[in-house]
């Protein structure tokens, strides 16, 4: 397994794709996870100060009465059908079938975009009305817990259009390893949804 | 490695739980006309998004099937996150003797 | 292992000087930048404090020889303005904190010793650990860019409390923008160290078989996992409450000077603090977990015993992890969130003192009865025990809510927690460095300058931090830019101002030795062998410098940690990859 001398040493990682018997995780899982963990920290510390701010105001307002909930609700469809595609990339990969592993990861790229475009049209049309995130706390946190959500689109579809682009060259030879890549990619981009079924109630409904 | 047809069967389930995602979103959203007051309103969206994120966690995240290590490090991340609201908010209202702490003066209301 | 393909090419060492030396990936490469970096960042930090002690023990007088150097906008005629003094404060804390203790504690000493002490040929993830301290010295350059911004540094304080900071000047944006690379650098971090020592110990290392050292870095790498984030969002509203002008931490009603703030208002100031301390209390066991680890190491080697009561130890520091989550607000009780509240946190924090005494006890037990070697890391281990205690001790009336009326935000508060960090953590780092700096280099550091390093510092510590106790029970209040000079309660124990300076600058010159020693060492120290202090962990069983996949050997572990002076064995000690007893 580990080999060499100082000079030359190759060596090998271990459970980089076969698990760690007394986890039954591999490496790459267990640190998505971790990282999710921490994740769920920093959306939790938001949605506290989200909740604090509003129990100790003595005024605020329904989101219902300034978000435009149609299109709300249009990019809550928009990111649980990106969720599907994606772990339906993974099952593809699963199942040995590129081509539509090609397909679905595709979807989910074009979901994500649709998702930040429509998320444009609402800022545009916000700012438009001149609501801006002084204009009030409410604002101020839609903005910032949207914005925040955005970013983490963002790097959503940086990762996914490496993997689908030049990062899908490992399926060639290690395919196992690129598979465990969607699968994590795939827990990162479910979390990002996750988030999104609670800031649309909160923010949009409430 | 994996039986294929194993998959398949996830497959199905996969686009249940798309279906039952969908329909919840109409769900919250029309039960949000429904006047229940405010914070029946808030129980009732939040019950519903509680439920769809336990969907999304438990099936695409395969979190219903996963190790003791991920839940171990779920159950801690939860208790902190619990501890850090429960402490947010008694430090605004006094759970024993009542009283209401900062209340700042106002919120403009957005103009619309 | 049946995918061959899995080798880390990447590792070749025969690359060119930046794939050397730069963008290596090995740990102990990645470890090595982080030391030198945070030891360089730590002198920083260091020196601004010399200049505020001149400041506070010769309060408006122009400091000499450099003072002329600072400019107009910092020292003009090289007398301090108030204005630079907070910066220099704020950037202390920050620096000593943020930049300094924990990256050499844990970047430093986390990355070079978990892969070796758990037989794993390097980290889980090799190229997010380089990332993790590539975002660490971005962060600590656009720190060190913010003195040069006009209005200087940060001058909020290391807590950047609200709504001060929020209208501050320039610098506090760019504190907001390195904070969020330095809580990128750890997060990245502790996801490394976690899986690192879950996935890649060596076969029959169990958890109850490891050194103490990596349990104190497993707690410290899921309090920054978890309590980081919250101080990320914290950090991200108060950017959008500077740079959107929201009003997330802006009460209504803010007047500053003498005109009604142009903002929504609405926000909790006391939000803002939560967040913080949410963070910054197990940032705390951060500072000190791993200086734990490290002096227990050394302890049970030095003492050539198995550590007093180790389980005992394990289950404390990690009920002392848990128990860091709660206990924040207890830096929080004047604000005047409730009774209720400060009852809770009064009680959690009086809980967590346990775990700790626990831990200092077992170490203080585990020198009975050894044939101590008094070596210089052992001195500096030795020191750390005490030290730490008074710092311990001191702390709980800030715990209890009463007490703390009196001491809070006094130079109380500064001497226990200065106890804790300076004569505490730093002098576990240092023994640290002359404990593993011949698994390093190959060579011993040199024992007469190390004489001459340590007693000066700790009897300096001592006449630094100690007099700030008695300002502080004096109501001497901290951040005061003349040290108390134009308050009546203060003039009484005003003198020890001069005293404690004076004892700051001696502790500088004598850290020059340190300096010397790791320079001279380094070419003309005294060889080591593979295992100079004949230790037992496994970072000793490999060859020095450990090479490329860190083991020449498939390591495998058979005893626990401390297996020293085992009943009849001929050696003193037994190292854990080692099959039979001889």
């Amino acid at each position: 397994m580990s080999s060499g001398t100082s000079s030359s040493s190759i060596y090998v990682l271990p459970h980089t794709v076969e698990p760690n018997p007394e986890t039954g995780l591999f490496n790459a899982k267990l640190g998505i996870w971790l990282f999710l963990a921490s994740e769920v920290m920093l959306f939790g510390a938001l949605f506290s100060s989200y909740i604090l701010l509003r129990v100790s105001s003595v005024n605020w307002p329904l989101g219902s009465t300034i978000l435009n909930i149609p299109l709300g609700t249009l990019n809550t469809m928009v990111l649980i059908s990106s969720s599907v595609t994606m772990v339906m990339a993974w099952a593809s990969l699963k199942m040995k079938d590129f081509g539509k592993f090609k397909l679905y990861l595709g979807l989910t790229l074009l979901c994500a975009f649709i998702f930040l475009i429509v998320k444009y049209f609402e800022y545009s049309a916000k700012f438009h009305h001149h609501l801006f995130p002084e204009t009030s706390t409410y604002m101020a946190i839609y903005f910032t817990l949207t914005g925040l959500h955005g970013i983490h689109v963002i790097g959503g579809i940086i990762v996914n259009s490496y993997l689908w682009g030049p990062g899908s060259k490992m399926w060639l030879d290690q395919p196992e390893r690129f598979t465990n890549r969607i699968e994590i990619a795939g827990l990162y981009w479910h979390f990002v949804d996750l988030v999104w079924i609670f800031l649309f109630p909160v923010l949009y409904l409430l | 490695m994996d039986a294929a047809h194993d998959v398949k069967k996830e497959v199905r389930v996969y686009l249940m739980v798309f279906a039952a995602l969908a329909f919840l979103t109409v769900v919250t959203v029309l039960v949000s006309r429904v006047h229940l007051g405010l914070a029946g309103n808030i129980t009732v969206a939040l019950i519903i998004a509680t439920f769809k994120a336990s969907l999304v966690a438990g099936y695409f995240m395969h979190l219903i099937s996963e190790r003791q290590v991920i839940y171990a490090l779920l159950t801690m991340t939860g208790f902190f996150l619990v501890f850090m609201l429960i402490l947010f908010l008694g430090s605004h209202h006094d759970p024993i003797t009542g009283s209401v702490y900062y209340v700042p003066q106002t919120v403009s209301h957005p103009v619309h | 292992m049946a995918h061959d393909s899995n080798h880390q090419d990447s590792h070749h060492p025969k690359h060119g000087f930046w794939r050397t030396y730069v963008f290596n990936t090995d740990h102990k490469m990645i470890a090595l930048w982080y030391g030198i970096t945070a030891l360089c960042f730590l002198l920083f930090g260091f020196g601004l404090v010399m200049l505020m002690r001149w400041q506070l023990a010769y309060p408006e007088q122009p400091l000499p020889l450099i003072g002329k150097w600072f400019g107009p906008t910092r020292m003009p005629d090289g007398v301090m303005l108030p204005e630079f003094y907070n910066q220099l404060g704020a950037m202390h804390g920050t620096i000593m904190v943020f930049m300094g203790i924990v990256p050499l504690a844990v970047g430093a000493y986390g990355n070079f010793l978990i892969p070796l002490m758990i037989g794993a040929p390097d980290m889980a993830f090799p190229k997010i650990n380089l990332a993790s301290y590539w975002a660490f010295f971005i962060g600590g350059v656009v720190m060190l860019a913010s003195f040069f911004v006009p209005g200087g540094a940060a001058s909020s304080g290391w807590t950047s409390y609200t709504p001060l900071a929020v209208i501050a000047t320039t610098g506090q944006t760019m504190w907001i923008i390195g904070m969020i690379f330095l809580i990128t650098s750890s997060l990245l971090g502790a996801v490394n160290f976690i899986a690192t020592i879950f996935q890649m110990r060596a076969p029959g290392l169990s958890f109850m078989k490891l050194p103490f050292f990596i349990w104190a870095q497993l707690v410290t790498a899921f309090l920054l996992l978890l309590a980081f984030p919250p101080l990320e969002a914290a950090g991200v509203m108060q950017l959008m409450d500077r740079v959107a002008h929201t009003s997330f931490f802006m009460p209504s009603g803010l007047v500053v000077s003498g005109e009604h703030l142009k903002i929504s208002g609405g926000g909790s100031v006391l939000l803002w603090q939560h967040l913080f301390w949410f963070l910054a209390h197990p940032e705390v066991y951060v500072l000190i977990l791993p200086a734990m680890g490290i002096i227990s190491e050394i302890i049970a080697n030095n003492t050539r015993k198995p550590l007093w009561g180790y389980k005992g130890m394990v289950y404390s520091i990690v009920i002392l992890g848990l128990l860091s989550f709660i206990v924040w607000a207890h830096h929080m009780f004047i604000t005047g969130m409730g009774t209720t509240i400060s009852a809770f946190f009064q009680a959690t924090t009086m809980i967590i003192s346990i775990p700790s005494v626990v831990i200092l006890t077992a170490l203080f037990i585990s020198l009975w009865g050894g044939s101590i070697r008094f070596n210089i890391p052992m001195l500096f281990a030795l020191a750390f025990l005490p030290m730490f205690g008074i710092g311990g001790l001191t702390g709980l009336p800030l715990g209890l809510s009463s007490p703390d009326i009196q001491l809070h935000d006094t130079y109380y508060v500064i001497g226990h927690f200065h106890y804790i960090v300076a004569p505490g953590t730093i002098f576990a780092l240092f023994a640290g460095i002359y404990y593993w700096f011949p698994k390093i280099t190959g060579r011993k550091m040199n024992d007469l300058l190390g004489h001459l390093h340590f007693w000066p510092s700790l009897i300096c510590m001592n006449l630094v931090f100690m007099p700030m106790m008695i300002q502080g029970l004096a109501g001497v209040s901290r951040r005061l830019y003349d040290g108390g000079a134009s308050y009546a309660h203060a003039q009484g124990v005003l003198h020890l101002n001069v005293l404690m300076s004076h004892a700051a600058w001696v502790m500088a010159v004598f850290q020059i030795p340190f300096i010397i020693n790791i320079f001279w060492s380094l070419y003309k120290g005294q060889k080591a062998s593979d295992n100079p202090w004949e230790s037992t962990t496994m970072e000793w069983a490999t060859a020095t410098p450990p090479p490329h996949g860190n083991f020449a050997f498939d390591p495998k572990v058979y005893r626990g940690p401390y297996e020293y002076s085992v009943p009849g064995a001929t050696q003193d000690y037994t190292p854990q990859c080692q099959e039979k007893v001889i």
